[in-house]
């Protein structure tokens, strides 16, 4: 028997007697999976700076889809101070999109703030933290956090600082910026308001020559009112905002914090 | 004799063709749970003055079958807590395990504390948030409630995706759009819990299991039902009926109650 198949001419040229030589000519393509690991939780923020100071804002509602999941969970940070008051903070971190990876990445960063501290036995400038956080979102390039961040504080001349980011850590200094649910209907408003986009001085001359409004650093209870207007508008038009607004303000006198109610509609 | 598979009663090649070994390997990529299976649906709690109220039917279906009836959905931690899970039911048993042994790990450690339910609310949701990283998520939504570290009623969720958050009440799945509005009549507000007495939220949390079970095909009129508080401890009842229930409005519905036209 044994001479009958090692004569075998078809079995000599193509023993294809293992499994691992089998043909997989299987269907390629990946199967799909069910499970989609992100969500939106809706929400919005906004950071403007000043001469000596910059404010962090955000709503405190939480979504899934038409669902409201409460109607206060904070998208607004103090990084670097004690765990349960926040007291010794000197940096402000805004989070909003997917609030799962907003507090996994809010809780890394203040970490490292903290441990910057120990390590160094000086408080992190909001400039390295600025270059830290582009980092940590960077290197969860191919998975990322599905958030945008605004990253808020005072700069080593002790002027405003405001830092914003996408969620693979492209990040920019900035004077002021909307993000989250509501950012196309508060930047335009920001640009008109802060930068005086379109604003020209009257009677300066026709067309071209129309001169533009110079840009000023604006006081601290003007930007106060400019966020208060901006957050009230966004609540009527945008239904993923409202409920509450929560404010930090950093001046070199620390962070304070505020609150007001919005429309819960 | 000798080795070749031929020999030993495979078909020959020559006679029969190559041997068509495609079904032995699926080169599929390595498979999680991508739906819940057996599951539970709603939770509802309701924080009042000095605790918590949580309740959950006693069903697991699968799919649209009712398939076990006496499912305990409410998991007592260490006297200070409880867990409602809704969701797949085997994620659920072994979340139970899972707690299990933390409680055991707890109760040998030295340090003199015990876990109170705000803690126990952190630990699910790095599991949960955890496990979604990994793409291999826990397929439920759980409550915790119980009384925090100052002894204050505590109340917050954790889902599959690790999304948290806490109000003073809170349901899930089908309860979060029929239950969910109608407790917010009772407690809208952090600041409304201190005026709740423990019956006006025991009696909202009772009346929302009773809308569930009109209106949610996934339900059923026994459940579970905890009560949290300082003094009391934990109060856990898991076999209870739902009381005062009315079909009357069956007798306006024709081809379901009435049996002809009017």
């Amino acid at each position: 028997m044994a001479s009958l198949f090692s004569s075998n001419p078809t079995l000599a040229s193509n023993p294809s007697y293992l499994f691992s030589q089998a043909p997989h000519n299987l269907a390629a393509g990946n199967k799909e999976h069910g499970f989609y690991p992100y969500t939106d939780n809706g929400g919005s923020t906004l950071g403007i700076t000043g001469n000596d100071f910059a404010i962090i804002a955000g709503d405190t509602r939480s979504t899934s889809g038409y669902s409201i999941n409460t109607r206060y969970s904070p998208k607004v940070f103090r990084i670097g101070g004690d765990d349960e008051t926040g007291e010794g903070a000197h940096i402000i971190l805004s989070v909003v999109g997917y609030a799962a990876d907003g507090t996994a990445l809010k809780e890394r960063l203040n970490a490292i703030v903290k441990m910057y501290k120990y390590q160094h036995g000086k408080k992190m400038t909001v400039k390295a933290c600025a270059q830290r956080l582009a980092t940590i979102l960077y290197g969860k390039r191919f998975f990322p956090y599905y958030v945008t961040a605004i990253l808020g504080g005072l700069d080593e001349d002790g002027k405003g600082a405001l830092y914003s980011y996408d969620p693979v850590g492209s990040y920019e200094r900035e004077q002021c910026r909307a993000a989250g649910a509501a950012a196309s209907l508060i930047m335009p408003f920001l640009d008109n308001q802060v930068n005086f986009k379109n604003q020209y001085l009257p009677g300066t001359g026709v067309g071209h020559d129309l001169q533009a409004r110079q840009t000023e650093p604006l006081p601290l209870h003007e930007v106060e009112q400019l966020v208060r207007d901006a957050f009230t508008s966004a609540t009527e038009r945008h239904i993923e905002v409202g409920d509450g607004l929560q404010m930090f303000v950093v001046t070199k006198g620390g962070i304070e914090e505020k609150y007001f109610p919005l429309k819960r509609d | 004799m000798n080795h070749l598979p031929q020999a030993w009663g495979r078909p020959r090649d020559d006679v029969y063709g190559p041997y068509d070994a495609s079904y032995l390997q699926s080169r599929l990529p390595q498979t999680h749970t991508q739906s819940p299976i057996v599951t539970g649906t709603s939770v509802l709690a309701v924080k009042f003055k000095d605790g918590v109220v949580i309740a959950a039917d006693n069903l697991a279906s699968y799919g649209s079958l009712a398939r076990f009836t006496d499912v305990k959905r409410l998991r007592p931690f260490n006297s200070k807590s409880i867990v409602g899970i809704g969701g797949d039911v085997s994620d659920m048993q072994y979340l139970d395990r899972l707690l299990n042994s933390l409680d055991v790990t707890e109760n040998y450690s030295s340090t003199g504390h015990s876990l109170n339910a705000k803690n126990l609310h952190t630990y699910l949701s790095k599991v949960m948030y955890k496990r979604r990283s990994d793409i291999n998520p826990l397929w439920n939504q759980m409550l915790v409630a119980g009384l925090d570290g100052n002894d204050e009623p505590f109340l917050s969720s954790v889902d599959l995706l690790g999304t948290t958050f806490s109000s003073p009440t809170l349901a899930t799945g089908f309860g979060a759009h029929l239950a969910q509005p109608l407790l917010r009549k009772v407690a809208d507000d952090e600041s409304k819990v201190a005026d709740i007495t423990r019956e006006r939220a025991v009696e909202a949390v009772k009346e929302c299991m009773k809308v569930l079970f009109y209106r949610d095909a996934r339900s059923l009129d026994r459940y579970s039902i905890a009560v949290v508080t300082k003094e009391g401890g934990l109060e856990l009842k898991e076999d209870e009926q739902l009381e005062g229930q009315s079909w009357a409005f069956a007798e306006t519905i024709r081809g379901y109650g009435r049996t002809q036209e009017a």
